[in-house]
């Protein structure tokens, strides 16, 4: 989906700043939302494409406005509300408790985890299938318009490069973060000239990025 | 849809503590889990990891070679694997070629071997700019790169990890593989700077 995830290339953001002193968690929040975020897959019965999924769901002012551990907080609660293992508004309710209020909690809901197949453990996958494409193939990103998941940045659509490597196939992000099958596909490191990403006053880079073979087309 | 803007609704911290309570009070979780996980992440995982591996790289070249060929085998041998770690491709540095790595998308990152990412790399300006003005922005953080040095930039967008083997510093011959993985930095691991020999 065109969210405010999709960042490559966007401008505006200002510069970046490195604090050598940064702790692995800054606030104790931190830590719990982390761990929490990571287990809410297994609880809700979905998977790491879904929980990215649930990420770019949030709305854009959620997405920034609580930083990268806010959203793994608010993307665990999309996750286990979706999948019916807490009930809409039970979050805000117990939080409202917590500080003092004292309001309903809404009553549990039947559970809704969704019921689809898994090839395996983790994310790569060995499949028989002959590769589209070798290394030193010219390759085009496919201007592809979804509203659901993909892997497929948007700086990349329709822009023409060369495949560098092929890596393990893996499962389709596409498909998998909506339970609609695993889908494994190669997967092929291919490299964009920065002049064709960003024109021709660009500096000069080699932009290398992952991509499914059915986000390629030959050119 | 998720929820629509909820400007209202009460801060993360007590979220955090919301969640947690309907998660235990329910049995999915103990809060010793959570615990554990959290600890394992400050203490046992972490970029302290990854200069093992860099240090090895630079004394030892049989496992440099392993190491560029086989990224996940040669760092599984030294005990690092785990979540965000499925494939690690380690990309070297030279005098020509410069690398460093971003995710646009969302904060991909070599667990087993750097720990989570720190806030810089999770940063808006980081995931926009390094696709398209990597130069800029490395100047920007403190790494400026001669003109005739290449820039390849890895955009982390499948399950693919990848970890920058940077050039070992000059003056370093005498020292042990100890001594050099502590010269050995997180940031220069990611290609936004360079590892000194102090």
């Amino acid at each position: 989906m065109d969210g405010i995830h999709d960042m490559g290339g966007m401008q505006g953001w200002g510069t970046v700043a490195i604090d050598p002193d940064e702790p692995v968690f800054r606030e104790p929040w931190h830590g719990r939302a982390f761990a929490m975020g990571a287990m809410s897959m297994g609880l809700s019965g979905t998977n790491l494409d879904a929980f990215r999924h649930g990420l770019e769901r949030l709305h854009p002012y959620d997405y920034l406005v609580d930083g990268y551990y806010g959203r793994w907080l608010a993307c665990a609660e999309t996750l286990l509300v979706d999948s019916g293992v807490l009930a809409p508004g039970a979050v805000e309710a117990r939080a409202r408790n917590l500080t003092g209020e004292t309001v309903d909690e809404p009553a549990d809901v039947e559970e809704n985890k969704p019921t689809y197949e898994r090839g395996g453990a983790g994310s790569l996958r060995e499949i028989d299938e002959v590769p589209a494409f070798s290394p030193g193939d010219r390759v085009r990103a496919k201007d592809m318009r979804t509203g659901g998941h993909t892997r497929m940045p948007g700086y990349i659509r329709g822009r023409t490069g060369t495949v560098y490597a092929l890596r393990p196939a893996a499962l389709l992000p596409d498909t998998n973060a909506h339970f609609l099958g695993e889908n494994p596909q190669h997967v092929y490191t291919v490299e964009f000239d920065s002049t064709e990403l960003w024109g021709p006053d660009a500096e000069a880079a080699a932009l290398r990025i992952d991509l499914f073979e059915s986000y390629l087309e030959a050119t | 849809m998720a929820d629509t803007n909820t400007t209202d609704r009460l801060p993360p911290a007590v979220r955090a503590e919301a969640l947690e309570s309907l998660l235990t009070e329910r049995g999915l979780v103990k809060s010793e889990v959570l615990d554990g996980f959290i600890n394992r992440f400050v203490n046992d995982v972490g970029p302290m990891n990854g200069a093992k591996v860099v240090a090895k790289a630079w004394t030892d070249p049989d496992y440099r070679q392993h190491l560029l060929a086989d990224g996940t085998g040669a760092i599984s041998e030294l005990g690092f694997a785990g979540p965000q770690g499925e494939h690690i491709v380690v990309v070297e540095n030279s005098d020509d070629v410069h690398n460093v790595v971003v995710c646009t998308l969302c904060s991909c990152y070599p667990w087993p071997v750097l720990g989570l990412p720190p806030e810089w790399y999770k940063d808006p300006a980081y995931r926009s700019r390094m696709v398209r003005e990597p130069r800029t922005l490395l100047s920007e953080m403190g790494l400026d790169l001669d003109d005739g040095v290449e820039v390849r930039v890895w955009d982390s967008s499948a399950e693919n990890r990848y970890l920058v083997l940077p050039q070992r510093p000059e003056g370093t011959d005498g020292l042990s593989e100890e001594e050099l993985a502590a010269l050995v930095t997180r940031d220069a691991m990611v290609g936004v700077a360079k590892v000194g020999a102090t």
